[in-house]
């Protein structure tokens, strides 16, 4: 897997420890690596040149301080830079004064447009507001069934107009968009949102089309739906994008994904214009605003640790870790019955490799996001099934369980003694574990040794 | 002697002339710039210093060769250049070339030979790659070929996927085999291969829902579809397509990477060319996992598939 810019800069930075300041000659090897990083992560070679000449402004001449290395100076030069140009105006709406608000989404094919509609729609719905969707793209099969069905799931109003065989092209665009409007209007929908056909921003009769959708409507909202995996080009579509509509935002999509995402930088850089959201899965509640610090962190190749601890408050259940984390810390310990409970929890927040590569791989997680790859997800349900096929009486004690008993458990759970022994050690070992917490410092390394535990057998 | 662009077209085709016209049009956009830089790399570097091979080196970049493939590249360039092999551009120009050309065809597996029929082709790939519509102009283009085709509608997750497909079915007059929304793609799979190998069909055209290659569960998915398939016919899948975006960036390493492993990708195909994007990943992921480009995708009408051909995507992309 990549190398993240820490690491390298910390090679390119090995000779200076706390040697006066960041030259010129000390920043040469620095600065190269943060191109090459901000390249690998499909920034836009133009806006890389850039950034690096103000990174390069920056770094140069400052004292290194005694409290940071020089690595870290360095990047938090870079990521300041970084936040700085993706902003903090994200997700911020202009709604009409007199409604419906109207919502087009631009953009080229396959980007996600029309899922992007929908989760808006739910996402509006959420906040109150009565959106209606409507489909106008004419060309592309299927792509106005998609649309309702996607308007299905989430049960939000749908124009779905009648093409009538018309022809397809821009007089039928046309009508279904002035149709939905006023449908909007009678049907009392404060918000219209319009999903267009995907075009490739060179096809000039489509940009024609959507240029004249947008002097019919006179949205609020042009948003540029981009796919987070685009590369270099990605200055060319928006850009062009821009020229012909003066959009007012985009939309990140498949953000769930690994991609590093610098596409965001590259749009932000030559539309001027805010991130505002991105999406994160395929189900219609999987979006949320743009962060633009989360993306740095992931641009950089340093997990994206405040995603991970958000899907933690969403899934986890308070109550019970409050709970568990109170009778692992008192005398008493904690049961199997609690430990299963806590592997449940865990197995909520996705599988343990992506649960690992959104931390942060310096610092105190170094290294695990590297073991995600060989993390045995199975393990996690064999262990499940071992404690399943305990009895209760079990569970809450666990010095009872013999010989004669671990035979039954492994055969009850398909597995084999020495894995229900294993799973017992481990068990005895955290609880020891626990209860000597504040000692401090041992809590990750253990945690760490149960991880390698985890790995393949 | 007009040079194919793409590959292996028929001569008598009526149609040659216009795909080829069309073909030139498609990559002149991709051409422009990198053939652009190239010029004004090669204007300034009468010497070939190192100056201009590390702007050579940027350029591939901008192309989304990617970081290590261009430095490869370059390194290449500069070991020629220092044994003076190269003395002007018009040189460094057909030597990048051959380079470029060089990493595309290194290990390309020759196409399987099918011992009986059908052959099982497999699209895989990422949402929104254009699988559904590179499924149909595969389908017609076996058509025009003279071969029976069977399409299977094994994305019974995305919204419409399988009425979109319907439409492509229709356009080439080949039949499709589905499910409904929801149901199990290797069930759908299975009932396919079942009606093709009866019927003695040609080709079947499996279209997978596209899926992130990060997300276990659904990549797990494919394996299974590849041993459903495997239970009909013995050596289905023949064929698996990773269906790449001409503009994915350095990710797309990665989506060959994992589909790979859970697919068994066996080759790529490079769509929406039409566009600006230059495709360079490609040729990245040609020279990490030796998997050849098999097509090129160059618009939305049921003809804009074409057989790749590296020699040609390698000039063409630095014909100025």
């Amino acid at each position: 897997m990549f190398e993240n810019l820490s690491e390298k800069l910390q090679r390119a930075f090995k000779n200076l420890r706390g040697q006066g300041s960041l030259t010129e000659e000390n920043m040469q090897e620095a600065l190269r690596e943060i191109r090459v990083a901000l390249l690998e992560a499909d920034v836009n070679l133009n806006v890389v040149k850039e950034l690096v000449e103000h990174i390069r402004a920056r770094a140069l001449g400052q004292e290194v301080m005694t409290s940071l290395s020089p690595t870290e100076q360095v990047i938090k030069i870079v990521r300041d830079e970084l936040v700085t140009i993706l902003g903090k105006d994200t997700a911020r709406f202009q709604f009409a004064s007199r409604p419906p608000t109207v919502i087009l989404m631009a953009g080229l094919q396959g980007s996600g447009k029309t899922t992007t509609a929908g989760k808006l729609a739910a996402w509006l719905q959420k906040g109150g507001h009565r959106p209606m969707l409507v489909s106008v793209d004419v060309y592309r099969p299927a792509a106005r069934e998609q649309l309702r069905v996607v308007a299905q799931s989430i049960k939000a109003n749908i124009y779905e107009g009648d093409t009538k065989s018309e022809t397809a092209g821009t007089a039928l665009v046309e009508r279904l968009a002035r149709e939905a409007r006023r449908e909007a209007v009678i049907t009392g929908c404060d918000t219209l949102i319009v999903d267009t056909a995907g075009r490739l921003h060179i096809d000039s009769e489509l940009m024609d089309e959507i240029a004249k959708l947008k002097a019919l409507l006179s949205p609020q909202e042009i948003l540029f739906v981009a796919d987070a995996m685009t590369g270099q080009d990605a200055v060319r579509s928006a850009e062009a994008f821009h020229q012909r509509l003066a959009l007012t935002g985009t939309v990140l999509t498949k953000m769930d994904g690994d991609a590093r995402g610098g596409a965001a930088l590259s749009i932000r850089h030559v539309t001027g214009q805010p991130v505002k959201f991105m999406g994160t899965g395929e189900k219609p509640d999987a979006f949320e605003p743009f962060h633009p610090d989360r993306v740095v962190g992931r641009i950089l190749g340093m997990g994206d640790i405040m995603s991970l601890i958000e899907r933690a408050e969403d899934k986890l259940d308070k109550r019970k870790s409050e709970e568990f984390a109170r009778k692992a810390l008192s005398g008493d310990g904690f049961s199997l019955e609690d430990f299963r409970d806590q592997l449940r929890q865990i197995k909520k927040l996705g599988s343990m490799e992506s649960i690992l590569k959104m931390l942060p791989s310096v610092g105190p997680f170094a290294g695990m996001q590297q073991m995600a790859g060989q993390v045995d997800e199975k393990q996690f349900n064999r262990v499940e099934a071992i404690i399943n096929s305990m009895t209760p009486k079990e569970r809450n004690h666990h010095e009872i369980i013999s010989g004669s008993r671990r035979k039954r458990i492994a055969a009850g759970s398909g597995t084999t003694v020495q894995e229900v022994n294993q799973l017992l050690r481990q068990y005895a070992q955290m609880r020891k574990m626990f209860k000597g917490i504040g000692k401090g410092g041992l809590l990750q390394r253990r945690a760490m040794g149960m991880l390698t535990g985890m790995k393949g057998r | 002697m007009i040079q194919t662009l793409f590959g292996s077209l028929n001569e008598e085709d009526p149609q040659s002339l216009s795909i080829l016209d069309r073909m030139r049009k498609a990559v002149s956009r991709t051409r422009d710039n990198l053939g652009e830089h190239l010029d004004n790399v090669l204007a300034m570097a009468r010497a070939i210093d190192e100056t201009a091979l590390e702007e050579l080196e940027m350029t591939l970049i901008a192309s989304d060769l990617g970081v290590a493939t261009a430095t490869e590249i370059t390194a290449n360039l500069r070991e020629h250049a220092k044994r003076q092999q190269i003395r002007d551009g018009a040189e460094l120009r057909e030597l990048l070339k051959d380079q470029i050309r060089a990493i595309l065809d290194q290990n390309t597996r020759k196409p399987v030979v099918v011992s009986a029929p059908p052959e099982v082709i497999m699209m895989v790939g990422v949402n929104g790659t254009g699988k559904t519509t590179t499924s149909g102009k595969l389908a017609a283009w076996y058509r025009a070929r003279g071969k029976t085709a069977l399409l299977c509608a094994a994305d019974t997750f995305r919204a419409a996927a399988i009425e979109q497909l319907e439409v492509w079915g229709q356009r080439s007059g080949v039949e499709m085999i589905r499910t409904k929304q929801g149901g199990d793609p290797s069930a759908v799979l299975f009932d396919a291969l079942q009606a093709a190998k009866t019927r003695q069909t040609d080709v079947v055209i499996v279209d997978t829902a596209g899926r992130l290659h990060t997300k276990t569960g659904l990549m797990a998915e494919l394996d299974k579809m590849r041993r459903t398939a495997q239970r009909i016919i013995p050596d289905a899948p023949h064929e698996v397509l990773l269906v790449l975006d001409a503009t994915t960036g350095q990710n797309g390493l990665q989506q060959a990477r994992l589909f790979t492993e859970s697919a068994g990708v066996t080759g790529i195909v490079l769509t929406k060319l039409d566009g600006t994007a230059k495709g360079g990943i490609a040729v990245a992921i040609a020279r990490e996992m030796q998997l050849p480009v098999r097509f090129a995708g160059i618009g939305e009408g049921l003809n804009d598939l074409l057989p790749f051909d590296s020699e040609a995507f390698a000039r063409s992309l630095l014909e100025a």
